[in-house]
């Protein structure tokens, strides 16, 4: 363990495992999808690992997030294990949700994870309704609602903002801003500045180095003690990138996004090296006990992998099963 | 002659309407550049470029009302929705306005477009990327369904549907894009409500939409070595629907099979089935068995969602079944 300089540096640790995870993970599940292992696609959280990390280290286990299809990221993020989350990648029984949503639909609800979604903005509402639901008990828990920056065309966003605006609701608006929309440049398909659009609506909105865990932490700490308070909503852009292209299987992508700005991305603002750099820049860590984290973590995520593929699939009599909630 | 994929097909359809007709114009998300995730508009752009073939950002709704705006105003869009579960993001704007607008307006309206979208599970991509939602749309009036079941239909159903002067929508297997069939260089249409006879039979009548053409026809294959002799229909078109071939076939047959990847119940299995029921009552020799998918959101893992559909063996043994004279379903 770190040489306690700083009374934070357990935290910074824990923010540097918790993207290392992630990294992990990911790297394990693109394996998945080259060795033909992994049924349908999936899109990679690798590169943004910050964004997740820096905002749910700012919450508590009751905290609630929405998440995307690109949310492997948030879900380990907010706490949830790699052996369940590489079942339901499998398709497995043992998978948070017993191998029926896959990638695109984890919900990991014992840790305030409400579920990825594969229709793009479609947790919006959730995340506002669930903050709606925390201001009618008197409840303290904030909800943060994860989305790119291409999920900002969704005019549902602009009608929960608003009513978000209006009632007061601790929600954060959570834009990941990876400069593109699938195979296009988001800056192609959107007018104006992204911050302008929550301004509209009176709601304090910050942008932020997407790459830089320890900034987004901070502001992530003191958005939520406010929303917590009565202050909210609020919105934060996060400038990031995803490293992999759109989904696994996106792999010639030079015609829409160059090589030189992939690599610039991965050499000069990965934010695993930039914490890493400065954890060992202040002390807290060395460049030796750092490797042995990513060493450690990368074991477990192997371990994981291995555990799920031999992990049994779904009886098949679970096929019409939970339709409906059974009520007595 | 010549044999394409489904995509080459579809792409084919919009390019020739477009040289044909300059009021002919795509839109939708990664149309352009990208010719859609499954590189099915690949090569438009190139020709008619981006004011006619137009990228748009992640708004369903929006960019579907826009659509309609310019249809009613004398534009001939296609709208580009890439998976049919983003149909439920367009309701409003295809079956309140785009639907209704002829007739609120006693005619004087009308909105000539096309929406493109798909259907079909077994990709491995849940719940929200698999559904097969043509019934859904084709409870609308005033709304036109067309089910292409190959590279052929798809192309002439397709051009038919950039020309009639309704809303249509057009549902393609997502599974089956990189399907060849044979397609003529020379043009051709295929006209809304005529129903295909793929095989001619005289005990068990099987009718099969989109995807499940090739499951009725795999199941025909199984049959035929029973010496079972079977007729197999392809609707084409949900709406306008022909009845007549239809009809014809349960008189001749007296047991028909409807066999349909939209959920089973209150679906496309359903009203066909019921027709019969109602129009050919007398002629059968057995009821009228729907198969549709199971009443169940899709399923993500392998092993549950290949329960979820029809498939020939499951046709084929309840075909077995009705010329049997045997029940298929409980008393
Ligand atoms: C309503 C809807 N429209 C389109 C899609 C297809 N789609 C999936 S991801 C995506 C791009 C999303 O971009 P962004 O919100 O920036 O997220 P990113 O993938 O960059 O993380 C699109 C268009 C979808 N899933 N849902
Ligand atoms: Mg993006």
């Amino acid at each position: 363990m770190a040489k306690k300089i700083n009374t934070n540096s357990e935290s910074y640790l824990k923010m540097y495992s918790q993207m290392v995870k992630i990294r992990s993970f990911e790297d394990q599940a693109n394996q998945l999808y080259l060795d033909a292992k992994m049924p349908g696609l999936t899109h990679m959280y690798s590169g943004e690992e910050a964004v997740a990390v820096g905002i749910c280290e700012a919450l508590t286990v009751k905290d609630k997030i929405t998440s995307t299809h690109r949310g492997h990221g948030h879900c380990v993020a907010k706490g949830a294990e790699l052996k369940q989350m590489f079942c339901e990648l499998l398709g497995k029984e043992e998978g948070y949700c017993r191998g029926k949503g896959g990638s695109m639909h984890i919900a990991d609800q014992s840790n305030g994870n409400l579920g990825a979604n594969a229709i793009v903005g479609g947790s919006m509402g959730i995340a506002t309704g669930s903050a709606l639901r925390a201001k009618l008990n008197g409840d303290s828990d904030v909800t943060v609602c994860f989305f790119g920056d291409g999920a900002t065309a969704q005019g549902l966003l602009y009608e929960v903002m608003n009513m978000a605006a209006l009632w007061n609701l601790p929600v954060i608006y959570a834009c990941e801003n990876n400069g593109y929309s699938e195979y296009t440049a988001t800056d192609e398909i959107a007018a104006g500045d992204i911050l302008d659009r929550a301004r509209a609506f009176g709601i304090e909105a910050h942008k932020v180095d997407g790459q830089d865990v320890l900034a987004i932490n901070k502001l992530a700490t003191d958005l939520v003690a406010r929303a917590r308070k009565g202050e909210g909503p609020f919105f934060i852009e996060l400038i990031t990138y995803r490293y992999h292209g759109h989904h696994v299987g996106d792999i010639n992508r030079t015609y829409y996004r160059s090589k030189e700005e992939e690599e610039d991305w991965k050499k000069n603002k990965d934010p695993i090296k930039i914490l890493g750099d400065w954890l060992v820049s202040e002390k807290i860590a060395s460049d030796d006990e750092l490797q042995i984290i990513r060493d450690d973590i990368a074991a477990e995520a192997h371990v994981a992998v291995q555990y799920a593929l031999e992990a049994s699939y779904p009886n098949s009599n679970e096929v019409d099963m939970h339709v409906y909630m059974e009520t007595n | 002659m010549r044999s394409i994929t489904l995509s080459q097909a579809v792409n084919e359809a919009i390019a020739e309407e477009m040289r044909l007709d300059s009021s002919v114009f795509l839109i939708g998300e990664d149309v352009a550049e990208a010719g859609t995730p499954f590189k099915i508009t690949t090569g438009l752009v190139e020709e008619f470029g981006t004011e006619r073939v137009i990228d748009t950002p992640i708004s369903e709704p929006g960019f579907m009302g826009l659509a309609v705006g310019a249809a009613m105003t004398g534009s001939r869009p296609i709208v580009d929705i890439m998976f049919g579960d983003f149909l439920f993001l367009i309701m409003d704007q295809l079956c309140n306005q785009a639907a209704k607008a002829h007739y609120m307006s006693g005619g004087k309206l009308n909105v000539p477009l096309v929406v493109r979208t798909n259907l079909g599970a077994t990709r491995r991509s849940a719940a929200q990327h698999s559904q097969s939602l043509h019934a859904l749309v084709s409870h609308i009036p005033g709304l036109k369904v067309a089910m292409p079941s190959s590279a052929y239909e798809a192309k002439g159903l397709l051009k038919t549907a950039i020309r009639d002067d309704n809303p249509v929508v057009i549902f393609e297997d997502k599974l089956m894009y990189q399907d060849k069939a044979d397609v003529p260089e020379d043009e051709y249409l295929i006209p809304f409500g005529e129903a295909a006879v793929l095989q001619e039979g005289n005990q068990v009548t099987l009718i099969g939409t989109s995807s499940m053409r090739q499951v009725c026809e795999e199941a025909a294959l199984i049959l035929s070595d029973e010496k079972i002799s079977v007729e197999i229909i392809d609707p084409r078109t949900l709406v306008p629907l022909d009845e007549k071939t239809i009809l014809n076939s349960a008189k001749k047959t007296g047991r028909v099979i409807v066999v349909d990847e939209g959920h089973q119940n209150f679906g496309v299995t359903a009203e066909i089935a019921s027709r019969i029921s109602e129009k050919a009552f007398y002629y059968l020799d057995a009821p009228v068995i729907r198969m549709g998918a199971m009443d169940v959101p899709v399923p993500f893992s392998p092993v549950l969602e290949d329960l979820t559909v029809p498939t020939a063996e499951k046709v084929a043994s309840n075909a077995r079944k009705i010329v049997a004279g045997e029940l298929v379903h409980e008393l």
